[in-house]
């Protein structure tokens, strides 16, 4: 592991722009402007990815599929080999990759209109064929590029531009607990969720995802990382609430750990329960 | 060594004798043999022939192994290959090396084939063989082919192709050498700032937005120069020829078949075949219909080829249909049109200008 320089203070108001990555910039960036909003979740998620690419010594070794979204911006900055992947159909592009060459490290970087509502059919028989590549969602329950409408992961209540009195479980029907859904399939190896709303998250994140690529270098078949992001732009909350906003709405739904290493299988129902307070009383997480 | 092969088998072979290492499909009739064949045969070559959950995921998997370099492929019948039309166009602007086997049910896919259902401009090479030795080597110039443009090429057959069974030779053609694949990701440029970007929406590497006027300018290019070097026709006894018949695939056999009889009858007919469906051989059917009373479209469809024929002929002469629907009850396209008599007694209608009538 390369040693990292320490993070920017938060004791006073930054003094370069939020969008810009400074002086913390990951090796494999080609510059330093992530191109999406304020308070965006993806640019973080994107650091998280090449940090480990680095430190795991991959960066001559990795090919990323990449769908279509906000984060398909990220295919014009990201130092790696990649292919541009359509809507929802980036597994089985990742599928094709590996088949030709078993030892890369091959990833797909989603979100949740790509992955869950699109391209639903393409993650599911990817995790149960076991193949060995690693597909990354980053999970802002909206449609953000399009503007903020709803997704298969939105979640019950959750407003978006349409479905504006909150997602109906009636009407709209229910959110998509992706994570367990792969996690439970014969072909899969790892399967986690983690959340990059502070910084704690986005260091419990970054295990995950590192667990998740070593699932796949050691060849433990097809492996998952969820990734909360936040999108105050697409939730129209004030870019300063966003991390709050993820915290609360979507990850009390979309609850972060494990669901699957090895043998070992959680559900996010579990997840959930263990979060909750026993007395009542607001613990902080 | 010439063997009784069928024509999905002999497909398969040419195509990984071509070097062929990567399939998916997902089975449909016609074409549900050439995904058996490559599944029995790929992994003794050294290759991988997925059974793709739905179309759409074998056209992906496809993309993925042209992106590393593989030869590759992927086919299905007409139906299928319009769930995949997304893919077709998209692959085709990332200029991957595509090759796709189309069995299609009779000739009703020639608008698909030849205009494509995907969004954009462009185009895809169409190759028509007339038979199974035809198809043996239209199949290797379609891997050489899609790698030389960078562009999808497709083999157009139909069920009596696939299913057909000739005696072949099944040899490696001799092709020009290939620029090297220095475009395929293989990880290897990671971090150097020269890493590659396969991309269909015209994102290059640490440029800023893209530029979608000059990225499809080029493409267009890139098809016109295609257009005007890769037309290919298989030409018969059109220099005096009062009536000119223009066919493609299976058809064309019988239509050629026919034209030869009526030859040796004393007749003055011709035959003009469209090897290339796209770019399609233009020139050509415009020579042959130079000086002639007639030209005569036998096709199995309603009306599609015909379109092309009258944009080349450009009124030198009529363009009438003398093909139709044709279909078996199970509606794979072997209708009672595919008959030496019934195509001969057609052609010598439209030769007595009475190509209308029963």
């Amino acid at each position: 592991m390369t040693r990292r320089p320490p993070a920017l203070s938060t004791d006073a108001p930054p003094e370069e722009p939020a969008r810009r990555m400074g002086r913390i910039k990951p090796a494999l960036l080609l510059h330093e402007d992530h191109d999406l909003c304020p308070g965006c979740g993806e640019p973080l998620a994107m650091r998280i990815l090449l940090e480990v690419i680095e430190e795991l010594g991959q960066s001559q070794n990795a090919i990323g599929v990449v769908g279509i979204g906000c984060y398909t911006a990220f295919t014009s900055t990201m130092d790696v080999d990649l292919v541009q992947a359509l809507h929802g159909r980036a597994p089985s592009v990742a599928t094709g990759a590996k088949r030709m060459r078993p030892e890369s490290l091959i990833f797909t970087l989603q979100g949740d209109g790509d992955m869950v509502s699109e391209g639903l059919q393409e993650v599911i028989h990817t995790a149960a064929r076991g193949e060995a590549v690693t597909c990354v969602l980053l999970n802002n329950g909206v449609f953000g590029e399009t503007g903020g409408h709803m997704t298969a992961t939105t979640v019950l209540g959750q407003r978006t531009k349409n479905s504006l009195d909150g997602r109906d479980a009636a009407y709209h029907g229910h959110p998509i607990l992706i994570g367990d859904l792969l996690a439970q399939l014969g072909g899969t190896g790892y399967a986690a969720r983690g959340s990059v709303h502070d910084a704690a998250g986005v260091v419990k994140t970054k295990n995950l995802v590192r667990r998740a690529f070593e699932s796949q270098l050691q060849g433990r078949g097809f492996s998952f990382v969820e990734i909360l992001t936040m999108c105050p732009t697409g939730w129209f909350v004030p870019t300063a609430d966003g991390p709050g906003y993820l915290d609360r709405v979507l990850g009390a739904v979309h609850a972060t750990g494990e669901l699957r290493n090895g043998d070992r299988l959680t559900t996010t129902a579990e997840l959930v329960a263990s979060a909750l307070p026993e007395t009542g009383e607001e613990t902080p997480r | 060594m010439r063997r009784l092969v069928e024509g999905s088998e002999a497909i398969a072979e040419a195509a990984i004798t071509a070097g062929c290492r990567f399939f998916a499909g997902y089975p449909m009739t016609p074409f549900t043999e050439v995904l058996e064949h490559f599944a029995a045969k790929l992994p003794g070559a050294g290759g991988v022939c997925v059974n793709a959950e739905s179309e759409l995921e074998a056209i992906g998997m496809t993309w993925g192994a042209l992106a590393t370099g593989a030869r590759a492929a992927t086919g299905s019948t007409g139906q299928g290959l319009a769930l995949m039309q997304e893919s077709l166009s998209e692959i085709t602007r990332a200029e991957l090396p595509l090759v796709v086997f189309h069995m299609a049910r009779g000739q009703s896919d020639y608008f698909q084939a030849t205009r494509g259902g995907g969004h954009g401009d462009y185009r895809h090479v169409v190759l028509a063989p007339i038979d199974v030795h035809e198809a043996v080597t239209l199949t290797q110039l379609a891997f050489d082919l899609a790698d030389r443009w960078r562009n999808p090429v497709q083999i157009h057959g139909d069920f009596l192709l696939a299913h057909t069974a000739e005696a072949v030779d099944i040899e490696p053609l001799a092709f020009d050498p290939l620029p090297p694949k220095d475009w395929a990701v293989d990880g290897s440029l990671g971090g150097t700032g020269r890493s590659r970007n396969i991309n269909p929406i015209g994102m290059t590497k640490g440029a800023k937005g893209i530029d979608p006027d000059a990225f499809w300018k080029r493409l267009q290019a890139k098809h016109d120069q295609i257009e005007a070097q890769e037309p290919r026709a298989e030409t018969l006894f059109t220099e005096d020829a009062e009536l000119v018949v223009v066919a493609f695939g299976s058809l064309a056999r019988f239509a050629r078949y026919a034209v030869r009889e009526l030859r040796g009858e004393g007749l003055r007919v011709g035959y003009v075949r469209p090897i290339t469906l796209w770019p399609f051989p233009a020139d050509a059917v415009a020579r042959a219909a130079e000086g002639a009373r007639r030209v005569a479209v036998l096709e199995q469809n309603a009306g599609q080829m015909i379109d092309d024929v009258r944009l080349a002929v450009l009124g030198r002469a009529p363009v009438v249909p003398i093909g139709g629907i044709s279909s078996d009850e199970a509606g794979f396209g072997i209708g009672p049109l595919l008959d030496p008599d019934e195509v001969r007694s057609r052609i010598t209608r439209a030769l007595e200008g009475r190509e209308g009538s029963p």
